[in-house]
């Protein structure tokens, strides 16, 4: 202690004893303190990153270029309009540079090509992170100061979200996702708020519960709570977890709550022989049900379309008598189903109902045994199925719709990361826990209510990048500065003709004004396209246009003056305003000019690529066949989509041919001569 | 006092070099049960996934003896070039001599090369290797287009949804993998080709120009990705492309 004591002032000596010393050494402290800060710029990460770019850049062809593309000190991109100010380019020095296409290591790769440039948009707009630090460290991940850390490449489609409302093709992944948030209702459950004020709309139509015991039975509704998914791959109801006691209360209460359906009377005539099976599978077929509904064949593969539920074990689910009642007319028993009337006879209803009746798996109930309903099952069933907010998908008797049962999902994108919980081990990041989320929700607490739904990998990753585009940014931003969205259409075909297409489910598969599937061509502008007699006679019975295609119009077995009635609103209603359908001639053209039109067909337009009009010689197999497509288009309609078909159709995969107008004349006189036989008869 | 500072030197000297020692690896913690001859790709080869995401199918291989019967228990090493990610990076091979791996192949868009090695008996290394295709930004915008316009007639492969209409066609169109034909054509005559159709370069005028359809953007992405899918691979692709170097 002594010895320490006496060393120090001793030292204290040899420093300040004298003036003139300690003058020295308190300015030489001086002088190193003020070194300090230009010290510390000039040892800096990002004139180290610069350092080794120019060194990188030395070494190549290109090295003039480079280096007079290069500004040395901190770089900088100042947007005014997004409150972007990045520095990213100090260190990523190469990003405009073509040149560099070839060097893999970070910072000084080249940008991949993008729809934007960098000037124009900055960095964070998209990778997100810290654009005005200029410390790795700061720049990348998240500090205490700042939250947002580096947007992980696999994510980055939800950046172009934050301005792009409307799909766009380079963003399958973002497309995706928020085709998802609808299919697979998410949105019942959670809100959604769009920046334009409007909500995200569920597009998977759970079905009403308020008849329920009509339909299927207090078993299979059990085995279904108890794993959808074991009934049907692809069903997209969610796993609750529920244990035995709780899905026998919920499936008790279900079914107590049913009230039976006030059915149509008309009886199923009793059947003397079994129908035949082969018939049955003929009928599905002819019926194009595969378009919509799927079936898993003994490979095990899922096969069919995923408008309508999957049908691999329908026997084991529902009652025959409903069966054939739904077949018979599935709007008496719910309204607004996207299957259409098909009108069956009698015994097509038959053989349907026993094809379909006989998809039966019995491995499905097979240890389902439940006792008699008590009333305390029920009055528990009731307690679980308000707690699990089954009402906010399905309609139940006696259970109003909670409103807002989740939480809203409006800005999740910009989640602070102080306001969530993480998982123990958990990378502490707004996308890995949205992911997680959405993998498997109740590893966050077995109590919570949210269900586990099964997704693929991709699909969680697509709806965790939908998700990170809900930001303030999106929200904040002036609408001048995004790209909207068509705003959805709820177009309503008025009078009888209204009904009928509400009844045969049109809007399924065709869209018309904006509203309704695309499965099949848009009909917005049908009425100047087709011809009368030929939609008359399609209606009724309709062909093939597209041989390659395995989704095709159903026959709706609709009589003549529901045809008639059809036909006369398309042929009035959905004209174009571009031109008038009566303005060129059915036929009567100059032989000359279609063999002109002939000629271009076959040479400089080489049109049998794709279309057939001489079923010996023509094999494409892309567009409709054409070997009555005069009897079956109007002349003005086949000039105007020969000049452009993207004007007539958007999305249309025919490209424009830039064509003069002598071309499309002579090509429409030349395809207006290709009539049905039938009709070419009865000219001569 | 000096000889306290010195053993707390040397202690610290060894603490801190202990900690800078690279820690072993749980590849080199694998203890392998079996050995094998060969090494076979089961799946998962040849595939394309965006950049920055996982690939669709994981890539699976399997170790066989010189019998060609499988080996459980091999240990199997995958690699790959820089930004490439395996997960796992190495492991067993189980009951079925199988071991798969799930691939990131980075945020660059390129061709991947990635070698998969296992030892036999007598420490030989044995060797495979597969290739898997990163689709950057403009790639898959390519890859939508070329599936929307171009595949009916390019590719003659049909599928449950698309029927191909390769066959139907008189003068067969190039599939875009065929790089011994498309590698010799340069950027401008491609453009040239897609933008004014076949007759603007002498060819079938069974292939239609799409100028007027697609952008210049659009067809400059389309580019891109058929230089990327080319076999063998085109000199003219850009991002990693191995077989250039």
């Amino acid at each position: 202690m002594q010895s320490s004591e006496n060393k120090l002032s001793s030292l204290w000596q040899t420093l300040f004893g004298h003036p003139v010393r300690a003058f020295g050494v308190v300015s030489l402290l001086l002088l190193i303190a003020l070194a300090i800060a230009p010290a510390k710029n000039y040892f800096s990460e990002w004139r180290h990153y610069q350092k080794q770019y120019l060194a990188l850049i030395r070494g190549r062809g290109e090295a003039v270029t480079l280096q007079r593309h290069f500004h040395d000190g901190i770089q900088q991109i100042w947007l005014p309009q997004f409150g972007v100010v990045d520095r990213c380019t100090t260190c990523h020095a190469g990003l405009k540079e073509a040149s560099l296409a070839d060097v893999s290591t970070q910072p000084f790769r080249q940008h991949p090509v993008i729809p934007h440039t960098l000037d124009q948009f900055g960095c964070v707009m998209c990778h997100r992170g810290q654009g005005p630090a200029t410390t790795v460290e700061e720049a990348h991940r998240s500090t205490l100061a700042w939250e947002q850390p580096i947007l992980p490449a696999r994510y980055v489609q939800s950046s172009c979200g934050q301005c792009h409302r409307a799909p766009l093709t380079g963003t399958p992944q973002l497309n995706l996702g928020r085709n998802l948030l609808g299919r697979y209702g998410c949105v019942h459950c959670h809100t959604v708020k769009l920046p334009d004020g409007s909500a995200i709309q569920p597009t998977d139509d759970p079905p009403s519960l308020q008849h329920i015991a009509d339909k299927t039975t207090r078993e299979w509704i059990y085995a279904w709570l108890k794993d959808p998914q074991a009934y049907a791959v692809t069903a997209t109801m969610p796993n609750f977890k529920l244990s035995d006691p709780d899905a026998r209360d919920i499936s008790a209460f279900v079914i107590s709550s049913s009230t039976p359906l006030a059915r149509d009377t008309a009886p199923a005539p009793k059947n003397q022989k079994t129908p035949d099976p082969t018939a049955g599978a003929s009928l599905y077929g002819e019926s194009f049900c595969s378009s919509c509904h799927a079936v898993q064949n003994a490979a095990g593969n899922v096969v069919g379309g995923d408008v309508g539920p999957e049908l691999t074990r329908v026997g084991t689910k529902v009652k025959r008598e409903w069966l054939r009642a739904w077949l018979r007319n599935p709007r008496v028993y719910d309204s607004g189903t996207a299957m259409p009337h098909y009108r069956f006879t009698d015994p097509q209803l038959s053989l349907l109902t026993s094809f379909l009746g006989n998809k039966t798996d019995s491995d499905f109930l097979a240890n389902v045994h439940l006792d008699a309903t008590t009333p305390e099952q029920i009055a528990h069933g009731k307690l679980l199925v308000t707690e699990y907010g089954c009402a906010s998908c399905h309609e139940i008797n006696g259970i109003k719709k909670p409103d807002n049962f989740a939480p809203e999902l409006t800005r999740i994108g910009s989640k602070p990361l102080t306001q969530i919980i993480f998982l123990p081990g958990m990378t502490h990041a707004l996308p890995d826990y949205i992911a997680a989320k959405i993998r498997q929700p109740r590893s966050f607490g077995a109590a919570l209510k949210m269900p586990q739904f099964s997704l693929a990998p991709a699909q969680v990753d697509a709806l965790t990048t939908a998700l990170l585009a809900l930001t303030d940014r999106a929200h904040d931003l002036p609408l001048a500065l995004t790209v909207r969205a068509k705003p959805p259409s709820n177009y309503q075909p008025a009078g009888k003709a209204g009904q009928l297409m509400a009844d045969m489910a049109c809007f399924t598969c065709h869209a018309i004004n904006g509203r309704g599937g695309d499965l099949a061509p848009d009909l917005t502008w049908e009425g100047s396209s087709v011809q009368r007699p030929w939609l008359l006679a399609f209606l009724k019975n309709p062909g093939t246009l597209r041989p390659a295609l395995i989704r095709r119009m159903p026959r709706f077995n609709i009589s003549d003056d529901d045809a008639k009635e059809l036909t006369d609103y398309i042929m009035t209603v959905y004209q174009t305003p571009a031109f008038d359908r009566d303005s060129m001639p059915d036929s009567g053209y100059p032989p000359a000019q279609v063999e002109q039109g002939r000629q271009l067909f076959y040479s400089k337009y080489a049109c049998q690529s794709c279309h057939i009009v001489d079923t010996k010689v023509d094999k494409g197999y892309i567009g409709p066949t054409l070997t009555q497509v005069g009897s079956r288009l109007t002349a003005p309609w086949i000039y105007h989509w020969l000049k452009d078909p993207q004007a007539m159709r958007p999305g249309a995969i025919e490209p424009n041919r830039n064509m003069n107008d002598d071309d499309a004349r002579a090509l429409t006189a030349f395809l207006m001569m290709q009539k049905s036989s039938g009709k070419q008869g009865a000219k001569k | 006092m000096i000889r306290h500072w010195r053993t707390f030197f040397v202690v610290s000297l060894a603490l801190v070099s202990a900690g800078c020692a690279r820690k072993p690896g749980p590849a080199s913690a694998l203890k392998p049960a079996g050995f094998g001859a060969a090494l076979v790709e089961s799946s998962g080869g040849k595939q394309m996934g965006a950049t920055g995401t996982v690939l669709p199918q994981p890539l699976v291989v399997q170790v066989n003896d010189d019998q060609g019967n499988a080996v459980t228990g091999a240990l199997v090493e995958f690699n790959g070039p820089a930004g490439v990610s395996f997960d796992p990076p190495s492991g067993l091979t189980d009951s079925s001599g199988q071991l798969s791996t799930n691939v990131d192949l980075g945020s660059m868009a390129g061709r991947y090369q990635l070698t998969a090695h296992t030892s036999t008996k007598a420490q030989k290394s044995v060797e495979l290797k597969t290739e898997e295709i990163a689709l950057g930004y403009q790639q898959q915008l390519g890859f939508q287009l070329d599936n929307k316009y171009c595949a009916r007639c390019h590719n003659p492969e049909s599928t449950p949804e698309r029927v191909s209409n390769y066959d139907n066609l008189e003068v067969k169109p190039h599939p875009f993998t065929e790089g011994d034909t498309l590698n010799k054509m340069s950027d401008a005559e491609l453009t040239a080709l897609i933008s004014h159709g076949g007759p603007a370069l002498n060819k079938s005028a069974l292939m239609p120009p799409y100028a007027y359809t697609l952008s210049k953007t659009e067809i400059e992405a389309l580019i891109a990705y058929i230089r990327l899918i080319s076999d063998p691979p085109s000199p003219h692709a850009s991002g990693m492309v191995y077989a250039q170097k």
